[in-house]
């Protein structure tokens, strides 16, 4: 399926966004290679049970072993011998500074995944595809850290108070008022955690007797705010808006399911870049549709902020909207900022009412003061106002480095799914043995990527996914490409039939990216 | 003649069209008989022009509701410069009887040097998720030393203090299990249970009496269907020190129930961890208790640690489970460096000087003693809990009218030079609103003429404003 609508009346560019088509041989494949191993995993329990094999999971202490068993042996039956397979390519631990190079603790496991033991050697300067380090914040020297350092020997690091007793610093109110700033509303909130900043705040703005319409991927926190909030949710198929325009329809013609009465209000939830499938959302198609069915629009931009627009200010300004039109940005100070915590701007109405009924303004600590001092300076930097050009050539830079990242793998003859400009690049691996083998392999030729499988993604469609950054170089983007191609081949991953005819080869400068821009 | 035989020649005789068209009605007998009962859809009448019409007329309503002004919550306290010993709050220089910072750690120098060479080392953000390249070795240590610390088999850290107990209880309980809680349970653990979508029984504040006969009642309801009785889940969940009465959870009590009526216990430890025991490990060393006869300790660092975010710790077997399936740390990034190597600083220090824990009760019995008898206040919280409230002693009528009367009290004090606050609740939100009351926290930093120069002016402010 392949999605390119050109200036279309609300689309002031081109919105290019390719889901291929699984291959049906490598779905039929993929299915027996689940099959093979699960029929492996119920063998190798049956040996656990007889004690043929030794079990080496932990257990229950002996004087509670008559209580109601805590976990129930199927749940944890795609654990022990799916996941167990391949865990080491997950939470690989970290030793340096996060950035386009990072350096990772070799660890060793001589039981088959059970547990690992440290080498002690450090295996240095791998290229990393896995961090959220979009605009390249994440540094330890630089202007950034210097006045995260003074704030630190300030403030001390803690702040053990909640906003609304004795936690509201002015730092933070100086906080709140610039990214107020930065993103083009009237005011804004601060909180110390971007996945509770979803959860703890919609519950604030919708209850019972509201609805709301939620994007079929969205991610865990709003679906955790959602259904804590007690509203009816009814869910639209990804980035479709018949599907969502049918749900609006029925649900103001309809009202409540039995008793028929009108919604109190109707809140769309989405988000700005979808981090699994890198599919960005198609917000003025949306935002008519909110307009028209005079509902409320909550966008999470977690990825987008930053990453997306010629300024770093997020999806609206990617798509050349007025932040007006949308009435709750959410988005989170991880990503693109080097930070920790979350935020929401919207009017001052909206703002007020948050800090007088927000759970987390009530209940949790305020956010640390260096962290705070961090999102001031890299916002500064990239709205320009600390008197340099970084912040403009960061943003710059990344978009750069995406299209041409994403260019160069569809021409090797990857299926890569998502929007041409999201920095978020999903490559499809589908079969589950070659999760582990595509992690294992990049690693030994020293470069860092994330694979996913089940369940956070649908249970054929695994893959591996590079977060790219306004760090990286051309040529750490070119070894990654070279070291991809040579996996690729090794694993015959390189499933597209749609073979794209790549550009004439000139050399990639500025001019080019400027023929493409708008 | 017989009829079968008869029967049987017709059969023979009848012409063809004849059986085709008998078989064709037995088999659509046959298909009615076995097809589904027909579902009337949800079809509207409506036409498209009434359609049209219904969705020009609706009109939502708006989507925050104004918030009045003078709202107590609305207005926050600027606090000028860091929230140590001596705050300026609003402008005013006051002495800070407000923040959580028990052990005094918040501005020591030790903890934010060592913060300073992990920023220097790491810069500030995680940028990752714990799976994805953002564990880092800190991270590593800091569980390992609170595991070290607690003496128990594994710690897991989570970013945010609020979001630690409120992912670890839907981790274990889900719809279908069986949760008793105490009625003073403070929001996160409200939060935690809403999510988990179990069955809550809640029991009066420490009442173990109230607790024994709900869990006898379960019993009985067991007896009914031991079948479900079998895979359903039971829990207790409790504070040790509570935020919103400051009174201690009977342990020994509660582990004897444990064991009679096999139900899993939850600690909550915020408050009482790095407060209570002789060396501060919480109420499982107060009281004398074996660490594994808990099956969960959950606390935030946020108090005595004075860092930010939380951890459980217990036994692998119940820990290791959180690592999958515990939303707010699958699916959150990890905690930044710096305040995970200022938690392990703050722990060092914690280890180094046993006596501050002493110290801490000493004054807190002191405060205590120092508050009763003021007029129209009454002291709530136990002698040796550092985060005390003081509530009317009785209520003017109306809980805005109270709060009112309590902020007058507070504004008095802090334009003497005492910090204070109220304490912060959601109204609609809380299953069991406590009264308002004053918050006093003590820490290690406030030197005895302090403390007496709090309950002096306390005493002052009760006289002129309530009298």
């Amino acid at each position: 399926i392949n999605h390119i609508v050109h200036n279309g009346g609300l689309y002031k560019r081109p919105f290019n966004e390719a889901f291929e088509e699984t291959p049906m041989l490598v779905a039929v494949l993929t299915y027996v290679g689940y099959g093979v191993l699960t029929l492996f995993g119920y063998l190798r329990d049956f040996m656990r049970q007889w004690k043929i094999e030794k079990c080496q999971n932990a257990t229950e202490r002996e004087e509670q072993k008559d209580f109601v068993p805590l976990y129930q042996d199927f749940e944890n039956f795609y654990n022990r011998n799916l996941y167990m397979r391949i865990r080491d390519s997950w939470n690989r631990p970290v030793c340096s500074v996060p950035g386009a190079k990072v350096d990772m603790m070799e660890r060793v496991s001589h039981d088959y995944n059970w547990t690992f033991t440290y080498t002690g050697r450090v295996i240095k300067d791998i290229i990393n595809m896995g961090s959220y380090n979009y605009l390249g914040f994440a540094q330890n020297a630089g202007a950034c850290q210097e006045a995260a350092a003074k704030v630190l020997s300030q403030y001390g690091a803690g702040v053990c108070s909640t906003r609304q007793e004795m936690g509201n610093l002015d730092k933070h109110e100086e906080l709140e008022k610039l990214v107020a700033r930065f993103l083009g509303v009237e005011s804004a909130m601060t909180y110390g955690m971007g996945f509770a900043t979803n959860s703890m705040n919609i519950p604030a703005l919708v209850g019972k007797g509201c609805l709301i319409l939620s994007d079929e991927l969205n991610h865990a926190s709003l679906v955790l705010g959602a259904r804590l909030s007690g509203a009816t949710i009814r869910i639209f198929k990804h980035n479709n808006m018949q599907s969502l325009e049918k749900l609006l329809k029925d649900a103001i013609v309809h009202g409540q399911p039995r008793t028929r009465r009108p919604w109190k209000k109707i809140l769309i939830l989405v988000e700005g870049i979808y981090s699994m499938e890198g599919s960005i959302v198609r917000l003025p198609e949306v935002i008519a549709l909110k307009k028209k069915y005079k509902s409320y629009l909550y966008v999470d931009e977690a990825h987008s902020i930053g990453a997306l627009g010629p300024g770093g200010r997020g999806v609206v300004e990617y798509f050349g909207l007025s932040p007006e039109d949308v009435d709750v940005m959410m988005g989170t100070f991880t990503k693109s900022f080097g930070a920790a915590g979350g935020y929401i701007g919207g009017k001052k109405e909206l703002i007020d009412y948050l800090r007088t009924y927000s759970h987390s303004a009530a209940y949790a600590t305020s956010m640390s003061p260096p962290v705070v001092e961090q999102i001031i300076t890299s916002m500064k930097c990239i709205m320009g106002e600390d008197g340099t050009t970084v912040g403009e050539a960061r943003v710059q830079q990344l978009a750069e480095n995406t299209r041409y990242f994403r260019r160069r793998l569809k021409e090797m003859g990857f299926i890569i799914y998502g929007n041409e400009d999201s920095p978020v690049v999903p490559l499809m691996l589908y079969m589950p043995a070659k999760i582990g083998a595509f992690g294992r392999e990049m690693l030994k030729r020293n470069i860092g990527v994330v694979v996913v499988g089940f369940p956070a993604t649908p249970i054929i469609e695994s893959r591996a996914r590079f977060c790219l950054s306004a760090a990286h170089t051309k040529e750490m983007l070119d070894t990654a490409l070279k070291e991809i191609n040579e996996v690729g081949d090794l694993l015959q991953v390189k499933y597209s039939r749609r073979r794209l005819v790549p550009l004439l080869d000139r050399p990639f400068d500025e001019t080019t990216y400027e023929e493409t821009e708008d | 003649q017989w009829v079968l035989v008869e029967m049987v020649q017709a059969f023979y005789e009848a012409p063809a069209y004849h059986l085709i068209l008998e078989g064709i009605l037995i088999l659509w007998i046959i298909r009615l008989l076995f097809s589904k009962t027909y579902k009337l859809q949800e079809r509207s009448d409506l036409t498209l022009k009434e359609k049209e019409e219904l969705i020009e007329e609706w009109q939502p309503e708006p989507l925050v509701p104004p918030v009045p002004k003078d709202h107590p919550a609305l207005n926050y306290n600027i606090v000028s410069g860091p929230p140590t010993h001596i705050i300026t709050v609003n402008g005013k220089e006051c002495i800070n009887f407000a923040s959580f910072n028990f052990l005094g750690l918040l501005n020591n120098e030790k903890v934010k040097s060592a913060a300073q060479a992990s920023l220097k080392k790491y810069g500030v953000g995680t940028c990752g998720p714990r799976g994805f390249y953002g564990t880092f070795d800190v991270h590593l240590e800091l569980e390992e030393r609170l595991a070290k610390f607690m003496r128990t088999e594994e710690a897991i850290i989570y970013s945010y203090g609020f979001a630690t107990i409120a992912s670890a209880i839907p981790a274990y309980s889900k719809r279908g299990d069986i949760v008793f809680v105490d009625e003073a349970a403070c929001f996160a653990i409200q939060k935690g249970l809403q999510a988990s979508r179990s069955n809550i029984k809640l029991f009066k504040h420490n009442d173990m009496a109230d607790l024994e006969r709900l869990l006898k009642e379960q019993e009985t309801e067991d007896q009914k269907n031991p079948r479900k009785a079998r895979v359903t889940r039971r829990f207790i969940v409790v504070e040790g020190l509570y935020m919103n009465t400051g009174d201690i959870c009977p342990l020994p009590e509660l582990i004897k129930l444990k064991y009679k009526y096999k139900v899993r216990i939850f600690l909550e430890e915020s408050l009482s961890f790095g407060v209570l025991g002789e060396h501060g490990r919480g109420i499982t060393e107060h009281f004398g208790i074996n660490i594994d006869d808990i099956d969960l300790i959950s606390a935030n660092m946020e108090n005595s640690l004075a860092s930010i975010g939380g951890f459980c710790c217990g036994r692998s077997f119940i820990i290791d489970h959180q690592r999958l399936s515990g939303q707010g740390y699958c699916f959150s990034a990890s905690l930044p460096p710096l305040l995970a190597a200022a938690a392990i600083e703050a722990l060092n220090i914690m280890e180094d000087n046993p006596d501050i824990f002493q110290t801490l009760r000493a004054k807190c019995e002191r405060i205590h003693k120092a508050l009763q008898g003021i007029s129209g206040l009454k002291v709530v919280g136990e002698s040796f809990s550092p985060a005390l409230h003081l509530q009317l002693e009785e209520s003017c009528g109306s809980r805005e009218n109270d709060v009112k009367l309590l902020k007058r009290v507070v504004d008095y004090c802090m334009n003497s030079g005492i910090a204070l606050t109220q304490a912060h609740y959601l109204e609609k939100e809380e299953k069991c609103l406590p009264p308002p009351s004053i918050r006093v926290v003590i820490t290690v930093e406030q030197t005895e003429q302090e403390l007496d120069k709090a309950a002096s002016l306390l005493k002052e402010a009760a006289q002129s404003v309530l009298n």
